[in-house]
């Protein structure tokens, strides 16, 4: 495998509602700060590739615009997943394995705020047996939450203490949307939205974007200084139906962070694309990370959720981790569907 | 271009406008299952899936790779789900050849479809935003201008688009998959059929249909071991540009020329039309096979219409275009392309039926998509490269 | 299955979804010109071409476009075509003409309907000018201008446009 790291990441400030700018203009400066940042100039960058949803944007075909915000002439070599970022990212990263390009440009953008995300997010169910029932992402996630305290015997009081652990990390997250100080206790008074979960159980929903840029061996070691490189990197998926998995655990994780090289060393911080309180708790579990493990310093997506690029965020936050030296190993991971039930995991390094 | 990849099979749907009789998951597996049999394999031969579709809004499933996951046998394994508009079913099938060229997979399954029966595809494309420009009367409507264009700065004949679609129509006959058949197709029939969107003809425009087309695609170990000829990738390229800008070639975009040019320098192709044998191309209203000629370099700019004049092009011309039928014959949006790719491995390998070229060594496959802006294209052949 | 069973073929599970779509910085501006009848475009500070109506970006230089410039809304038919199917997205009978108008003053077309004219007489090269609605009716819409109607003046050469085609 060719050495490919992380060189630039970008991120646009997560909010509830972006009412200005459009996905276009949402996107183009987040592109230019990551394609700047990265010192590769615009044109001699191999290949870009984009995640985005249609249905969160209320109209087919939504990513043929962004193709504006990244400066497509002459014309670029370019695809885009139906997907988070972290999908753009992996299918770029092959592409550089193959060995005919040294880098790419990976985008993501999401603006859940255009629909009514939890209804939007029903259409991604089976659309003959479960989608015309009409399951809510949250009841779902309650679901989810319900079988893994009843596996576990972890309690509300944990799920509290990771709200309240990612708001105050977030604090310092310029990008983040909700930040704070909060005593788990007091959390715990609060009214249950689906039982067992509350409202700080969830991530809020967000408009957002981001951007990567990738380069392999010494193009990465010329234009930065520490480059985050990617050790490693796994995705798999899980069968649709809830009732044919073992919600309390993620089994996709588990393999994919061993095919990604997980078990190789000790890690120092962890950034999990866990939406739910719970979930981060499944995904350490299945991780294998102890309590040494810093989990979601950027304040993870319970501080902020865009939906196509919240995935792609956790890269970068990881990577940013790595490139200012304050780690020297790192997990990223991202998710997609519902519960869990698609997982990629990969492992960072710095130099 | 690293590792060596091969087609080593290939499914598709019978393509019809309503597919009542199985649901999403069912279009697939009919695919799938003839894709395996020609491949040999089954289930748990395949390392990764990588799905391609056009707007989720087609069948109202959002990201429907999660609840095809089943269905598609990719529990346990990873997925990836592909949207490049028009041309998603060549840019699937590239992201999956990409796996294998890599090195990290020895097998992968590459499924593209479309079920437009399940919503509406009309609605669907023109869910009309408040404050943008009203699509006007779909992609007819887009495109006809473009021809218009084409026709005035080439002074093609006025009925080369009437020949492409009568070519087209006669050879999806031997295609058992094709939608769309006329048997008893003339030219008169084509040129006295309704104007649609003047000057596109109701019978040299592309049907709406429902279907899936699937292919086996190895590393050369695996490849070597299947029952079937595999055609070997050669060269494989995407090109995107955005829809508008000052100055744009719409009619014979920078876009597909660069990605011609890139595809054949891989495959070290210096002559396109003499080396290949013939060419699998998205043609979703006649004209488009002049415009395209020229675009992929197949003919001079100006004298793509000179081709389907003097029947280059024909089953039996020296480069023949679509044996199968083409888009016009059969078009599930999300899966065009693919078949597209599809079809130029099956003639490689000489397993194209009653619509094989005699002898064809390496064929073309295309799709684009979008305002005639994004573009992915492979060539197979069956030696190895 | 019992010869009586037909197959379950189809259920019908209607989805509703309500959006609101943002019109972003770029449109906002343009859709404010149309609510004073005015056609408002923005020029690239690199390469100096003006987008009607803007899209915020000069897609060629990759940089915001940000000098607002008005143009007449007299301008060229630089190609067309004959809709004779219904469309859903207009109320107009067919057959009707469409046509991609390069406005003076703008470096691309953009998609008009072409009315006050038989619809097999619009050309290549025909010269056109917008017919707004009562000023009464005038709003933040493209719906702001009703179609594009002939003019009395000789047709643009083919040489003028063919770099817009």
């Amino acid at each position: 495998m060719r050495d490919v790291a992380i060189v630039s990441f970008a991120q646009a400030k997560n909010v509830r509602r972006e009412l200005d700018a459009n996905e276009v203009e949402m996107v183009m400066p987040v592109v230019s700060e990551a394609v700047e940042q990265s010192g590769i100039p615009r044109r001699e960058i191999g290949f870009t590739c984009s995640g985005s949803c249609d249905y969160l944007a209320g109209q087919p075909f939504s990513f043929v615009s962004a193709l504006d915000a990244v400066g497509a002439w002459p014309p670029i070599s370019e695809s885009h997943v139906e997907m988070d970022g972290a999908w753009a990212l992996y299918e770029a990263w092959v592409k550089i394995q193959i060995g005919d390009i040294d880098s790419a440009l990976i985008y993501a953008f999401g603006k859940a705020s255009m629909g009514d995300l939890p209804d939007v997010l029903t259409l991604q169910l089976d659309p003959y047996y479960v989608a015309p029932l009409g399951p809510d992402s949250v009841s779902m996630a309650a679901l989810q939450a319900r079988a893994y305290l009843e596996a576990t015997g972890r309690s509300e009081r944990d799920l509290a203490a990771v709200a309240a652990r990612s708001r105050k990390d977030a604090k310092t997250n310029p990008a983040a949307q909700v930040t704070g100080d909060f005593d788990p206790e007091r959390l715990l008074g609060e009214p249950y939205l689906v039982s067992p979960l509350r409202k700080h159980d969830c991530p809020p929903i967000s408009d957002g974007a981001a951007a990567i840029v990738l380069a392999s061996g010494d193009l990465a070691r010329k234009v930065c200084k520490r480059p985050a490189w990617i050790r490693g990197i796994d995705h798999r998926i899980e069968a649709h139906g809830l009732g044919n998995r073992d919600l309390a655990k993620s089994l996709s994780t588990a393999e994919a962070g061993r095919r990604a090289g997980l078990g190789t060393g000790a890690v120092d911080i962890a950034e999990l694309h866990a939406p739910f309180t719970h979930q981060e708790l499944i995904l350490r579990d299945a991780l294998g990370l102890g309590n040494e493990v810093r989990v979601n310093p950027s304040g993870g997506p319970l501080a902020g959720n865009p939906m196509m690029v919240a995935g792609l965020a956790r890269f970068g936050e990881a990577a940013r981790v790595l490139m200012d030296g304050q780690a020297s190993r790192a997990v990223a991971h991202a998710t997609s569907g519902p519960c869990l039930q698609q997982n990629m995991v990969a492992v960072l390094e710095g130099e | 271009m690293g590792e060596h990849c091969a087609i080593v099979g290939v499914g598709q749907t019978k393509h019809d406008t309503l597919r009542v009789d199985v649901s999403m998951p069912g279009l697939i597996r009919e695919a799938v299952t003839k894709a395996f049999d020609d491949a040999g394999v089954s289930w748990g031969d395949i390392d990764a899936v990588v799905l391609g579709k056009a707007p989720d809004m087609f069948e109202g499933t959002m990201m429907p790779e999660l609840f095809l996951a089943d269905a598609l046998g990719a529990v346990g394994k990873p997925m990836l789900r592909v949207h490049t508009a028009g041309s998603v079913g060549g840019s699937t099938a590239i992201v999956a050849a990409s796996l294998i060229q890599a090195g990290i997979h020895k097998r992968v399954l590459t499924v593209a479809y479309e079920k437009q029966s399940e919503s509406n595809a009309m609605w669907a494309l023109t869910v009309r935003i408040p404050f943008q420009q009203a699509i006007v009367a779909g992609a007819g409507g887009y495109f006809a201008p473009l021809i218009r264009a084409y026709m005035a700065r080439t002074n093609a004949p006025d009925d080369t688009g009437i020949r492409v679609a009568l070519k087209d129509r006669l050879n999806a006959l031997k295609n058992p998959t094709s939608h769309l058949t006329f048997p008893d197709v003339s030219y008169e029939m084509v040129r006295d059929s309704p104007m649609l969107w003047d000057p596109i003809r109701y019978l040299e425009t592309c049907p709406s249909s429902d279907g899936a087309c699937a292919m086996v695609l190895a590393a050369e170990d695996a490849a070597k071991t299947s029952p079937n000829p595999p055609a070997w990738v050669h060269a494989t390229a995407m090109r995107s540009e955005p829809t508008m800008f000052p100055g744009r070639d719409q009619v014979n975009p920078q876009a597909g020329r660069d990605c011609a040019a890139a595809l054949y320098k891989t495959a070290g192709i210096k002559n396109p039309r003499k080396e290949l044998d013939c060419a699998e191309i998205y043609v979703p209203f006649s004209w488009f096979e002049p415009m395209w000629m020229e675009n992929l370099g197949f003919a001079p700019a100006g004298e793509g219409w000179k081709m389907t004049q003097e029947g280059a092009t024909a089953l039996d011309g020296d480069l023949p275009v679509n044996a199968s039928g083409g888009v016009l014959s059969s078009n599930p949006i999300g899966a065009s392309g693919m078949i597209r790719f599809a079809e130029s491995a099956l003639q490689v390998r000489g397993l194209a039926g009653e619509h094989q070229v005699p002898g064809a060594k390496k064929a073309l496959g295309h799709a684009y998509g979008g305002g005639s802006q994004f573009f992915a294209m492979w060539v197979v052949g069956s030696e190895q490269p | 299955m019992s010869e009586s069973l037909k197959p379950v073929t189809a259920i019908k599970a209607p989805v509703h979804l309500e959006f609101s779509y943002t019109a972003g910085r770029a449109s906002t501006r343009f859709l404010r010109g149309m609510a004073q009848g005015k056609i408002l475009g923005q020029r690239c500070p690199e390469c100096g071409k003006v987008y009607v109506p803007p899209r915020g970006s000069c897609t060629i230089c990759a940089v915001p476009t940000d000098v607002e410039v008005e143009v007449t809304g007299k301008g060229t038919v630089t190609t067309f075509c004959i809709v004779r199917i219904p469309s859903d997205s207009l109320s107009i009978d067919p057959p009707f003409t469409c046509a991609h108008i390069l406005l003076d003053g703008a470096d691309l077309p953009f998609f008009a309907l072409i009315q006050e004219c038989p619809f097999d007489e619009v050309r290549m090269g025909m010269r056109v000018e917008a017919v707004w609605v009562p000023k009464e009716e005038l709003g933040p819409t493209f719906e702001s201008i009703k179609y594009f109607r002939p003019i009395d003046e000789p047709d643009a050469s083919f040489e003028s446009y063919k770099e817009h085609l």
